[in-house]
């Protein structure tokens, strides 16, 4: 019984270390305060799934995916490209409400609230990833290879560029480096890697719909990226499982699930409480945002 | 290298803070910018590298009409600045920004991908030695003291490859010793062929290092000149204390 709870657990950790060093890598590596990270989850989700129902084989959906997020990332950076902070943020999260809106309404394609059932497997190379194990390991090496390119990129020149932007834009600009660009490239590579996260999620669960995409779960990654600390991916990979395994400790106690569910939202709002007070820069963090 | 600025004209508001600005500066000399506070020097700069978009006038570096640029675009053709307010990379170590600073080009993400943090130590040393900053190359910009943080501020602009260095109040805020070595590392600055031009609330400081002196009030170039001409400035002294 106990085996394939955790596998589960383990394969939505793996999803999510993907979303939340992604979203470090736009937040806290380039300062771009995004709380817009969701919706490239979900047009990832929603695209892989489509294309696969459409006949596209799943290894191309899954990339699609990726880089259909990823053109999103840039069009985001474009039509903000005059906003900084808390104003950034407020459009990113029209952003989120835009894409929501248009998976709710949009029922010719998305079938609205009702959603897309029947997700297929992934399938490739003559081999279908069927049961749950099988799964983990997929997701475990996607995950891998996602945070290895990411680490890397933070750690080489470019990345220094990007935290450089994130300190003083300005700064950089007057040393002759084109910032724009900058930002947009760490938007894009953030947003490709939620897009595939997308499309790793809804081949797993099979069925997505638009619920799944909503401001719950925008507050519930960027606790994750603070709690492990901004610009740390050690940081946002062990908050993930962190943040996602306390709660499901909550389950053994045997609390019935009207309590189950705002004990969660406590447990999560103390947490970030906590270390907001107790490190404001997080477990592993070492910058602070101005 | 030349810089050429004519009748610019910019306002905030009801504040003119340019009205019919014009200079020009010669190569390989040091030229002062002086005059009170909001008399729109730091304006002046701001517009020269299209931080502030200018109502009108005109902006010539190398005879070429520079007001289309972007910020990032003037930089590149060689005019390297600093800001009034310090500005450093926070969390960024001291040889990253020179590192940063000495490239003149944005680092293409496909060819860094796989690639570590490269320095050239040797001339990041160089020029910390010029400014004479003498911390190790791993502090981090929050670590230092303001007047080393100038320093680093100083140390980036000069890393940056320029024909033109615009220093906006390189002194401010500073103590006296160290002043006195600011004062002689633009004065070294300039014995290797550097054009300088810095702007300077204190009229004192720039009399033995300026050799062209561009005084401002209210927006306007009220006078120019050599050191001397301009202190006996029965023009340039009414501005000065009516202030
Ligand atoms: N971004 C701005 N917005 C509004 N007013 C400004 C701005 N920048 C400068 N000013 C005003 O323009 C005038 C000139 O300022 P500034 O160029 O900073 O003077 P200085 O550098 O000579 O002290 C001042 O009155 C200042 O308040
Ligand atoms: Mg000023």
């Amino acid at each position: 019984m106990i085996w394939p709870y955790l596998t589960h657990l383990l394969i939505l950790i793996g999803i999510y270390v993907i979303l939340t060093v992604s979203l470090n890598l736009a937040l806290g590596y380039t300062g771009l305060l995004n709380l817009g990270h969701v919706a490239f989850f979900g047009i990832g989700a929603y695209t892989s799934a489509l294309l696969t129902k459409a006949g596209v084989p799943f290894l191309l959906a899954f990339i699609i995916a990726g880089i259909f997020a990823s053109i999103f990332g840039y069009l985001l950076v474009l039509a903000t490209r005059k906003l900084k902070g808390d104003y950034l943020a407020l459009a990113t999260l029209g952003f989120s409400f835009v894409i929501y809106s248009l998976m709710l309404n949009w029922t010719g394609l998305t079938r609205g609230p009702l959603g897309i059932p029947g997700i297929e497997k992934p399938s490739f190379f003559g081999l279908t990833i069927s049961s749950t194990y099988s799964y983990l390991i997929f997701v475990a090496v996607i995950c891998i290879l996602s945070v290895f390119v990411i680490y890397r990129i933070v750690k080489s020149p470019f990345g220094r560029l990007l935290e450089a932007t994130r300190d003083d834009e300005m700064g950089l600009r007057v040393l002759g480096k084109n910032t724009f660009k900058l930002k947009y490239k760490a938007m894009m590579i953030s947003a490709f890697f939620a897009g595939i996260a997308g499309s790793l999620f809804a081949h797993y669960i099979t069925y997505i719909d638009p619920s799944y995409f909503t401001i719950p779960e925008i507050i519930l990654l960027l606790s994750i990226v603070i709690v492990g600390g901004i610009a740390s991916i050690k940081g946002s990979i062990v908050s993930t499982f962190v943040i996602l395994l306390i709660p499901e400790a909550l389950r053994f106690l045997a609390l019935s699930s009207s309590i189950l569910g705002p004990a969660r939202q406590v447990i999560y709002a103390m947490i970030l409480l906590g270390i907001l007070l107790l490190r404001p820069r997080g477990i592993f963090g070492r910058v602070d945002l101005e | 290298m030349t810089l050429k600025i004519k009748s610019i004209h910019k306002n905030f508001g009801g504040i003119k803070a340019l009205d019919k600005c014009s200079l020009e500066i010669k190569k390989g000399k040091i030229t002062a910018i002086i005059g009170p506070n909001g008399s729109g020097k730091t304006t002046l700069f701001n517009v020269i590298s299209n931080i502030i978009k200018k109502d009108k006038g005109k902006t010539y570096f190398d005879g070429k009409d520079i007001a289309r640029l972007e910020d990032f675009q003037i930089s590149r053709l060689g005019i390297s600045r600093t800001f009034q307010e310090v500005r450093l990379f926070r969390n960024l170590m001291i040889k990253d920004h020179l590192e940063i600073a000495l490239s003149d080009s944005d680092e293409k993400l496909m060819q860094n991908l796989f690639k570590k943090k490269k320095y050239d130590v040797k001339k990041i040393k160089g020029i910390l030695n010029l400014v004479g900053l003498n911390k190790s190359l791993d502090t981090f910009a929050t670590d230092l003291s303001y007047g080393q943080r100038k320093l680093l501020d100083l140390a980036v602009a000069i890393a940056k490859p320029h024909t033109l260095l615009l220093l906006d109040e390189p002194v401010a805020g500073v103590n006296p010793m160290l002043r006195k070595d600011i004062k002689k590392i633009l004065r070294e600055l300039n014995k290797r062929g550097e054009t300088i031009l810095l702007i300077e609330h204190d009229m004192n400081f720039v009399m033995d290092l300026a050799e062209q002196i561009f005084v401002m009030d209210y927006g306007r170039i009220i006078a120019e000149g050599k050191p001397k001409a301009i202190q006996n400035n029965p023009k340039v002294l009414e501005a000065y204390l009516g202030d």
